[in-house]
């Protein structure tokens, strides 16, 4: 089922409307394969609504989500758990690592529902993140940074299409917030797709794309010219508007 | 994998499950103790029960009838026959010999019992054996009587000796009325027989007993003037409970075809114990005292539903509680669980897991549960029976049968709460 074009992702008039409220309001975004897009925007904007859509945790009130050549805004809850296995690794801010298990078994548990538990590959993403010694240990005996490498190991196992990253390093503190962003930055250097969400000014200006989302609707989309590269000053960037001055609702 | 996240859950997170572990094991250990006393409650229960008297009435073949039919009346005392009381200890010479308990004559007749106080008229004496050592035929011995099969009485003073004529046991009713005391003497007079009397003990039985007077048998035989005779005889027998054949053979022994006569003969029913009994005492009748054997069954049968309704009741609790704590359990792994769904595990394995899980935490609980039944059946069957309560397999069983359901129907709403589980609810911390 792999598609060749360019596009992963395809976003068309998407809306999730709760009752009266419109957490997202006819958005249109596309993703092209590689790229490694930054989603900002201030509490309650549908930041997460939207991750939610496209890791194909939810469905979308109205609109059309093509993910990799397929239409997912119409599959069956079963259909959308293949996808998850297949295409996607999610990393969260809260990690959502299994307490009882360690965190070697945390990587294989991916790996068991994707398809086969291989500890030799496991252990292997696991050095990956720089956490070969600690993979015998429970998610308690880990500290908060080294607890969300294990999760980006655990989302890179199955060799994902995309990586979606909901505020990622919103529990760390710089030093592994820097570290997990060198993860992205190789994963993107090998050409996996990257969608972070996150309030930071500085982690965004890491993508090459930076899309801002208020009151469900896409605002402003920003291109970084020197995306990936390091540097802790927000990099050149060429602003598009395209919700223009009505962000009323 | 599944095994190593069985594991994980089961041996790393040990004091969650513990409380789950400690309701199974209570339920299971009720359900275990009540089954098994009540399975062999009915033993117990017959053997206490026939420390209430007697179950088999030999009577005169020509008085049966006509006791039969006019059984409750102190009139007329006059018997036309007896039975022989040297016949009387053949009744250890059946087959079942060893079923009989105990055994006692009984002879009943109307006297005037003259105190110092004045003189009271048409008294009911009653002649027995009190407490007999009998040595048999066969070169065996039994020490058998009425005290055995009365264990409800209460006496003052003694019973009096094996062989004495000239000591009597009066009911306390009487005793009050006519001022008796242990030693007193007093005088029994029928048709100008007379015999010198002493109080050997006052005894107290909650029946017609307390207003008579009773002697050894042979005080009242001769009252009567009638040497060796034996009004009735009341025989406590250890009991099969009935069935078809019995039911039939007790209706006609000669309507059994040879192999069920050889069955029936052969098994402890009170009917064929009591019609051994009638082969070996001339002229007997010997029935079965209907009264007696169904308010036994009576019992039995209400103790049992108590035992079944305690054993529902603790299943029931404990389905309940098992209920509320996994579905706490679940709930409380909520994010865990809709990781799992979140990266690629389908409904059926999370609760393939998590049943599983519970399923193991049952069994252990369970099995817990029965060791500590089969300890608690014990201790019932010390304090309430004094002896011990065998364990059948089938208790096992059942055991096993009931805590599957009550884990499974607990853990029912936890499973609803895990297919309704959607992980975008529970993974983004709001
Ligand atoms: N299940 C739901 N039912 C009703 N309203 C919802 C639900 N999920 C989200 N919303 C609403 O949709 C809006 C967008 O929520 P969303 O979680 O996408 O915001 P966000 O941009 O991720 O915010 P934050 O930065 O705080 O994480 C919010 O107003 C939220 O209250
Ligand atoms: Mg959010």
């Amino acid at each position: 089922m792999t598609n060749t074009t360019s596009d992963l992702l395809r976003l068309t008039d998407v809306s999730k409307i709760y009752g009266d409220l419109h957490a997202l309001d006819h958005v249109d975004l596309t993703v092209r394969r590689g790229e490694w897009v930054s989603i900002v925007g201030p509490s309650g904007s549908g930041k997460t609504t939207m991750m939610n859509i496209i890791g194909c945790m939810d469905q979308p009130t109205e609109g059309t989500v093509m993910l990799d050549g397929r239409d997912i805004s119409k599959f069956s809850g079963f259909d959308l758990t293949q996808v998850r296995r297949e295409t996607i690794g999610l990393i969260f801010q809260q990690f959502h690592l299994i307490p009882h298990l360690t965190a070697l078994e945390n990587v294989m548990v991916a790996q068991y529902y994707h398809s086969m538990p291989d500890e030799t590959e496991a252990l292997a993403a696991l050095d990956r993140v720089g956490l070969a010694e600690r993979a015998t240990h429970l998610p308690s005996q880990l500290s908060g940074g080294e607890q969300q490498r294990v999760c980006v190991a655990r989302a890179l196992i199955n060799s994902p299409k995309i990586v979606l990253a909901d505020e990622p390093t919103g529990n760390l503190d710089e030093k592994n917030e820097r570290i997990v962003l060198d993860i992205f930055g190789q994963l993107h250097a090998e050409g996996t797709t990257l969608i972070v969400v996150t309030h930071d000014a500085w982690v965004a200006s890491k993508g090459q794309r930076e899309v801002r989302l208020d009151h469900g609707r896409i605002v402003e989309t920003t291109v970084h010219d020197d995306a990936g590269a390091g540097g802790d000053e927000p990099a050149q960037s060429n602003v598009v508007m395209t919700g223009g001055t009505d962000q009323g609702e | 994998m599944f095994l190593r996240m069985l594991r994980g859950a089961l041996l790393r997170q040990r004091s969650r499950r513990l409380m789950i572990i400690a309701t199974v094991a209570l339920g299971a250990s009720v359900a275990t103790s009540m089954l098994s006393v009540m399975f062999s409650v009915g033993d117990k229960i017959n053997q206490e029960l026939k420390a209430y008297g007697a179950n088999i009435v030999v009577r005169p073949q020509g008085a049966a009838v006509v006791q039969d039919i006019y059984d409750v009346d102190g009139g007329d005392d006059i018997q036309q026959s007896y039975l022989d009381e040297a016949d009387v200890p053949r009744i250890k010479t059946i087959f079942w010999t060893y079923n009989i308990v105990d055994f006692a004559p009984l002879l009943t007749a109307q006297g005037d019992v003259s105190t110092a106080g004045g003189t009271t008229e048409d008294v009911t004496v009653v002649g027995t054996w009190f407490n007999r050592h009998l040595d048999l035929a066969d070169g065996e011995s039994v020490d058998t009587g009425l005290v055995n099969m009365r264990g409800w009485w209460t006496i003052d003073g003694a019973w009096p000796d094996q062989e004495a004529t000239d000591q009597a046991v009066v009911g306390v009713t009487f005793a009050q009325d006519n001022g008796l005391g242990i030693g007193d003497p007093f005088t029994l007079t029928r048709d100008g027989v007379t015999e010198q009397m002493t109080v050997s003990g006052i005894v107290t039985t909650g029946e017609d007993v307390d207003n008579q007077v009773l002697t050894n048998i042979a005080a009242t035989q001769d009252l009567i003037a009638v040497p060796d005779a034996v009004g009735e005889v009341e025989v406590s027998a250890l009991t099969t409970p009935d069935n078809d054949l019995a039911r039939k053979a007790a209706k006609n022994p000669a309507s059994l075809s040879v192999a069920e006569r050889e069955t029936w003969y052969c098994t402890a029913y009170v009917s064929s114990i009591a019609y051994q009994i009638e082969e070996v005492i001339p002229d007997s009748t010997a029935r079965a005292v209907r009264q007696v054997s169904e308010s036994e069954g009576t019992i039995l049968e209400k103790t049992q539903l108590l035992m079944v309704l305690v054993t529902v009741l603790s299943m029931a609790g404990a389905a309940l509680a098992i209920a509320n704590l996994v579905t706490a359990n679940v709930m409380e792994r909520a994010a865990q669980i809709g990781l799992m769904k979140a990266i690629g595990a389908r409904d059926a394995a999370v609760v393939g897991l998590i049943l599983t899980e519970i399923l193991i935490i049952g069994l252990v609980g369970g099995l817990l549960g029965f060791g500590v039944g089969i300890g608690l059946a014990q201790v019932i069957g010390h304090l309430v029976f004094g002896s011990a309560i065998s364990i059948l397999p089938s208790v096992a069983g059942i055991v096993a049968a009931l805590v599957l359901l009550v884990v499974l129907a607990g853990s029912i709403p936890a499973v609803r709460f895990l297919l309704r589980l959607r992980p975008a609810e529970v993974l983004h911390g709001r």
